[in-house]
């Protein structure tokens, strides 16, 4: 009886103490609730951008969904005068030039890191990255420019003769070098995303613990088998997320692919040499002619499937990299 | 290769690899070490030294047309020398500061939102739609602002091209404040709450503060990136090569011209083109310098 009846006051002076203090929130709230509301309103008008932008490009490509279907990611011609469109070579550019970039930078950015982090001397380890760190924020335009006035000649000139001397017999180094072209592309996305790739194995090798690699010293292992033995099998998915999140870059890159892609659809052949489109460049080409109907649809519809692919890559690369807390190259991504 | 087979199950304490004496493998160990460092230094410099040569390649074309015409004067007509660069000075100011307007109110109140009020799986929602925006290529968010208001409108315009710039910042910069707020120590909201502030008062007038510098870091950086932004301003600045007095007429900005320069046939141009290029790098770097050197990277300002 004592004791319940002891349990039960305590619990009523709690409840009315708690009650009070709701009060007192309350009392204070207006200002709070002002606040609240301003801040939500801003979250929910981004959420509605982002939610904006997936309808406004759905609903604007449907004529041309509708009139092709599938058809429109394998047609070859993107031709207002007769009204078909289709996206067939630029997908296939698309995806040729973010994979000679991905698998150029995944090497180079995997040795650059580990350099960085395991061998670079102290002294030099913050001015060589932030070198490399600043390589990403150098504007497209700039990159594109020097691709255009000054890389893509020399790689008619010099290099693409070069490649074909030596690797001619490959079918990957034949035909006209002209300079601009996939080759082009792949090369200059490659320096384009090698900052970002770097910056995040970086990171991600940053959180192998260091009783992994003492413990392989202890053993009395090099250095470089401490990266093979220790730091690479401990950060391999990390790292696989942030070549994901370059690619994802490669595939959406703009305006330097404009320049340097030369933009004219090739008879299709193994040829790194041949000019062709990207989806993005694509758009850029496109927009400024885009006569309500279906040319302006097909533009959207490139935009479309443009975003879905880049989103899918950026999901995955994501969930790879968020196992590790959220990692994501601080200032660089 | 015998190394790699040896050395993945570390069976018993007697078949250890790494204490093999044996003359051959000793020295092919150090080899492949040395030849490790070599190849690893390589990227390295490489990777540095081609950033080293860009900007030394751009400031040795376009140096010579820095002078004074380049800040006042207006293009010249195609082929005829001479002219500047005011009118895309002019226009890239006007859209940095518009995309400002709208990014930085926006990018802020995400991640306040982020930091100080989300829980649970909106929040997370939230969260991953802004890291998602992170990757989408900027020239979607002009194609976004192109249907929405420059079709409809039958004109390019500046504040087009703002509002795309605008939506680009808002993850960099909601990004950049929810993690500086989240390195505010939570004593110090506690001791404003102990004091009977309200949650605003606290966020508005404590936390914030306190990770002042961290996020106005993070607005610079969000800004230097947006002032080189090429594709989304085609499909909504598109250019001028007159000073711009309406919003809702189309303007010129750095990154515009340099685009029409690159494709001009003449020669002049093109080497002018390299002008505006220094102009926008040293822009971009001198920030993100003057950002390493004033904070020694993204750190919270204690008070």
């Amino acid at each position: 009886m004592q004791p319940r009846l002891a349990a039960r006051i305590s619990s009523t002076q709690a409840r009315s103490r708690a009650w009070g203090h709701q009060l007192r929130v309350r009392a204070r709230r207006p200002g709070d609730f002002a606040f609240r509301v301003l801040i939500y309103a801003f979250v929910v008008v981004v959420l509605a951008v982002v939610a904006g932008i997936a309808w406004v490009l759905l609903s604007n490509s449907w004529p041309t969904i509708q009139a092709f279907g599938l058809r429109f990611l394998t047609n070859s011609a993107f031709d207002p005068i007769h009204n078909t469109y289709g996206v067939g070579p630029a997908l296939f550019g698309t995806f040729i030039t973010s994979a000679i970039a991905f698998v150029l930078a995944l090497p180079l950015g995997i040795g650059t890191a580990a350099f960085l982090t395991e061998f670079c001397p102290s002294a030099f380890r913050a001015p060589l990255a932030f070198l490399v760190d600043s390589l990403a924020v150098i504007p497209s335009i700039v990159i594109g420019l020097w691709g255009f006035l000054v890389f893509a000649p020399w790689l008619q000139q010099r290099g693409e003769p070069w490649l074909q001397q030596h690797l001619g017999f490959l079918p990957f180094f034949q035909g006209t070098p002209h300079g601009v072209g996939i080759l082009a592309a792949g090369l200059i996305l490659t320096a384009m995303i090698l900052p970002i790739i770097t910056a995040i194995a970086r990171e991600v090798m940053a959180t192998v613990p260091v009783s992994q690699r003492e413990a392989l010293l202890a053993l009395g292992a090099t250095r470089w088998e401490v990266i093979r033995y220790a730091v690479l099998p401990y950060s391999r998915v990390g790292i696989m997320g942030g070549a994901i999140l370059g690619l994802g870059r490669a595939l959406g890159e703009t305006i330097a692919v404009t320049l340097v892609i030369g933009n004219q659809a090739a008879s299709p052949s193994l040829s790194l040499f041949q000019t062709g489109y990207t989806l993005a460049s694509v758009i850029i080409n496109q927009f400024g002619e885009a006569t309500p109907g279906l040319f302006l649809s097909a533009v959207l519809e490139t935009g479309l499937l443009l975003l879905l692919i880049t989103l899918i890559t950026n999901v995955l690369a994501r969930l790879l990299i968020a196992r590790l807390g959220r990692v994501g190259g601080g200032l660089i991504v | 290769m015998r190394l790699a087979e040896q050395a993945t199950p570390p069976a018993s304490p007697r078949s250890n690899p790494f204490q093999e004496e044996r003359n051959g493998l000793a020295r092919r160990r150090r080899v492949t070490n040395q030849l490790a460092v070599v190849l690893t230094g390589a990227f390295t410099v490489l990777a540095s030294l081609f950033l080293l040569y860009l900007i030394v390649y751009v400031a040795g074309k376009g140096l010579q047309f820095i002078n004074l015409d380049f800040f006042t004067q207006r293009p010249k007509p195609p082929g005829e020398t001479g002219g500047g660069w005011a009118t895309a000075l002019q226009g890239t100011a006007v859209l940095i500061g518009l995309a400002a307007l709208i990014g930085v109110p926006l990018g802020m109140a995400v991640g306040i939102y982020l930091s100080e009020i989300g829980r649970g799986r909106f929040a997370s929602l939230v969260r991953f739609l802004v890291d998602t925006l992170t990757g989408i290529p900027t020239v979607i968010f002009g194609l976004f602002a192109w249907v929405l208001i420059v079709v409809p409108s039958h004109s390019f315009s500046a504040l087009s091209a703002g509002v795309a710039l605008g939506i680009i910042m808002v993850p960099t910069v909601a990004r950049a404040t929810e993690e500086m707020l989240r390195l505010v120590p939570k004593e110090l909201r506690e001791a404003s709450a102990a004091l009977g502030a309200t949650e605003s008062r606290t966020v508005l007038r404590v936390v914030i503060p306190a990770a002042r510098s961290g996020i106005v870091t993070g607005i610079m950086l969000a800004l230097a990136r947006v002032a080189g932004e090429t594709a989304p301003l085609l499909l909504t600045a598109f250019g001028t090569s007159f000073f711009n007095t309406s919003l809702l007429r189309p303007i010129d900005a750095i990154p515009l011209r340099i685009f029409v320069f690159t494709l001009s046939p003449y020669a002049i141009e093109q080497q002018q083109a390299f002008a505006g290029a220094l102009v926008l790098i040293a822009f971009v770097l001198l920030t993100s310098l003057a950002i390493r050197w004033a904070t020694g990277g993204f750190r919270v300002r204690r008070r």
